[in-house]
């Protein structure tokens, strides 16, 4: 069972992530049961038949940087998980995507990072407020997860609003 | 200057011990070059021609002295003996093994010094006016702000992988000497109706490969929300700014690809949300930072020393140096001294272990302690008695600090070039060599009056060469060095980029062109007029033409077998 960490602690984790899909076969492709994160042309293709399944809480939907969130925030806002996919980790657009899901449209649910999540970056994931960071697959062993997790725990909260005590 | 406090502390210290560990798990093979890439750029270090080149942050180029003994122990135990520093007001070190660079970090520490987000794509060292807080013109002072801006930028969780590197500056006098308007965002501290402190802000602004003077977005942003306004801006371009074309990744591309209109109106769009979000500053977090500074209480004085005077009178030598390297300060009785890292023979910028030592006693001694970097590649004591000048001239003098050359023709910005950066094409620091030669002649110098000449090794134009009065660019022809020569550019308040005068030229070309540049001025200058005045006066086409006559007609002779030699 891929490995996760949420809120702040190594699990076993039971989500598929759905990939590879085309928007042409958004409307088709069937979705696998248990709990599923598919891509959002699948959500917005399907919303019907798989709006049950959200709201049992067992499906999530991923995002890409280029997400418009504006068009979109009030679909999302009830799934009870979303995911931001880093395609490499230093494509930065998924902490702007997060920071607004968290703050400017009030996200409460799950909310994970996917894709090109490494180590070094956990803590700047976990202050844009990502709830589960799911490394990049076979990338780590769970030691080396355990470690990152036991470091020094560096700038945990924002630095400048660390100290004046908000956040 | 701003004292730390816990928390500064701690997020450094922490940074080092985070830096040692991304450090050792990379030499152990755990973390690939890639990974490991920002990792070590985010912490101002680069792989260059001949080792790492680390580069430390001096935030908005203050420095104390305890800071000035330590890269001069730095420089003496880690690298050849020298630091360089860059036009971003920090200091670069071109020797450092990588293995020794957490040690150096745990090092500059211990006196409040880092070396966090001086490379990468993140927001990197605030710059200022190196004369801030003391200036004759200055309305408001940007220093506690840029360290406002330092505290927030440092480490910040959305926007430490930009599209590209992010350069903010902040200008609050009169004359502009930050160049605000050539960075990413230019912020400029002024009094609303009401008399609050506010910002305009500039945006869009930059050189490198797409020189661009900045925009105004914004006429007057409330001092309470400037951090939300730029993380309004920081927003638009980290969701936004182009990712697939390393040339194009700049905020400058994305704000004219928008038009600076439509760029504002999604500002605007995000700044309804991020006002009065959590980056709101009060009262009582500007009067902590403020009361860090801690400036040195200035004595009283009458506005002329009458010693001072009688110096000035009496020795010539001294008298040229005052007039070249003296800035006027807002308190009676006091200037600000520019030391000169443009001697000639030198690379402009260089500093040595010992004069990192010479300035910090010098700044005990006669500058209260404060000493500023400038993005000219000089240093400034902030804050000297008149009375102290001579004395103070006698020493920088010995030390090969006082050449009375600030802005005259050998002050030029200068790149460290191919010699040292793995990015650029063409040595950037010989050029500078030969033109100090052809021109070593003070009297000759102090003739030809204020001129900015810049030179930079590539387009990514660290020497600024685009504002320059004359600028100089390497480029790479077919693996050779060659030079190309931009006229009529200026920073400040009417910043402007140069043109390129045509074809370029071979190294040994430069002091002759240089010269025709100068002879062109000389011939044509009014009284009293300046080298860019006239420039902007009569145009470059006169300049230009001249200097391809000349041209031709050296290499005319040289190819006659019989041509005198003199």
């Amino acid at each position: 069972m891929p490995q996760v960490i949420k809120n702040g602690r190594i699990q076993g984790d039971e989500w598929k992530v759905l990939r590879g899909v085309g928007n042409d076969a958004a409307a088709t492709l069937a979705v696998p049961t248990g709990r599923v994160i598919v891509p959002l042309a699948v959500w917005q293709a399907q919303r019907s038949q798989l709006a049950s399944s959200a709201e049992a809480g067992m499906l999530g939907v991923w995002l890409t940087g280029d997400t418009d969130l504006d068009a979109l925030a009030d679909d999302l806002m009830a799934l009870p998980l979303i995911a931001v996919d880093f395609p490499r980790f230093t494509d930065g657009r998924g902490y702007s995507i997060a920071t607004q899901l968290r703050t400017r449209y009030g996200y409460a649910g799950e909310l994970r990072a996917i894709g090109d999540v490494l180590c070094d970056q956990f803590c700047f994931m976990i202050r844009c407020g990502f709830s589960t960071l799911q490394p990049r697959e076979e990338r780590y062993n769970l030691a080396q997860i355990d470690a990152a997790l036991t470091r020094p725990d560096e700038f945990s909260g924002p630095f400048f609003r660390n100290r004046r005590g908000t956040r | 200057m701003y004292k730390y406090d816990e928390y500064d502390q701690r997020t450094v210290d922490e940074r080092v011990t985070q830096f040692a560990d991304q450090t050792a798990r990379y030499l152990a093979g755990e973390l690939s070059d890639d990974e490991y890439r920002p990792l070590r750029r985010q912490n101002g270090l680069y792989i260059q021609r001949h080792a790492p080149m680390l580069r430390i942050a001096i935030p908005y180029g203050n420095l104390c002295p305890a800071q000035l003994r330590m890269l001069g122990h730095i420089a003496r135990t880690y690298d050849r003996g020298y630091g360089h520093f860059s036009t971003r007001q920090n200091v670069q070190f071109n020797w450092p093994n990588l293995e020794d660079v957490p040690e150096i970090l745990g090092l500059l520490a211990t006196v409040q010094m880092h070396a966090i987000q001086t490379s990468g794509n993140c927001i990197r060292n605030v710059t200022t006016d190196p004369f801030a807080g003391v200036a004759a013109d200055e309305h408001i002072d940007p220093r506690p702000w840029c360290e406002i801006v330092r505290q927030w930028s440092t480490s910040h969780p959305e926007f430490s992988f930009l599209p590209r590197k992010f350069k903010i500056a902040i200008n609050g006098a009169v004359q502009d000497r930050a160049i605000i308007r050539v960075h990413d965002i230019g912020l400029d501290l002024v009094r609303g109706a009401d008399g609050n402190t506010g910002f305009r802000v500039l945006v869009g602004g930059g050189l490198g490969r797409t020189p661009i003077i900045g925009e105004e977005i914004c006429p007057f942003v409330p001092w309470q929300q400037i951090l939300n306004y730029c993380e309004a801006i920081l927003r638009v371009y980290n969701l936004h700014g182009r990712r697939d074309n390393l040339h194009k990744a700049r905020i400058k591309i994305l704000v004219k690809s928008l038009g600076v209109a439509e760029f504002a109106r999604q500002v605007d769009a995000e700044f309804v949300h991020t006002r009065d979000g959590l980056s709101t500053l009060t009262q009582a977090e500007i009067d902590r930072v403020v009361d860090r500074f801690n400036d040195p209480a200035l004595p009283e004085l009458p506005a002329e020393d009458a010693g001072y005077a009688a110096q000035l009178a009496a020795n010539k030598a001294f008298a040229n140096w005052v007039k070249r390297n003296i800035r006027a300060h807002k308190a009676p009785g006091y200037v600000s001294v520019v030391l000169s890292l443009k001697k000639i023979g030198a690379a402009p910028g260089d500093i040595s272990a010992d004069q990192f030592d010479a300035v910090a006693d010098l700044a005990d001694q006669y500058a209260f302690g404060e000493v500023r970097s400038t993005h000219e590649q000089n240093l400034v004591l902030a804050s000297v008695r008149q009375a102290d000048l001579f004395a103070l001239w006698e020493t920088a003098r010995s030390l090969g600090l006082a050449t009375p050359n600030i802005g005259l023709l050998t002050d030029m910005i200068v790149c460290p070039g191919a010699d040292f950066c793995a990015l650029a094409n063409a040595g950037s620091i010989p050029i500078a060599n030969a033109i100090q030669d052809r021109f070593d002649d003070l009297d000759y110098l102090h003739d030809i009056g204020e001129i900015e000449l810049n030179i930079s090794g590539c387009m990514n134009a660290c020497a600024h060469h685009h504002v320059g009065h004359i600028g100089v660019l390497g480029v790479d022809k077919g693996g050779e060095e060659w030079y190309q020569v931009m006229l009529g550019g200026d920073q400040g308040n009417q910043a402007v980029l140069g043109k390129v005068i045509g074809p370029s030229f071979a190294a040994a070309e430069l002091p002759d062109v240089i010269s025709t540049l100068i002879n062109t001025y000389l011939d044509c200058r009014h009284e009293e007029e300046r080298f860019i005045d006239t420039v902007h006066r009569v145009g470059i086409e006169s300049f230009k033409t001249r200097v391809y006559v000349e041209r031709d007609a050296r290499l005319e002779g040289r190819k006659r077998p019989d041509a005198p030699s003199h």
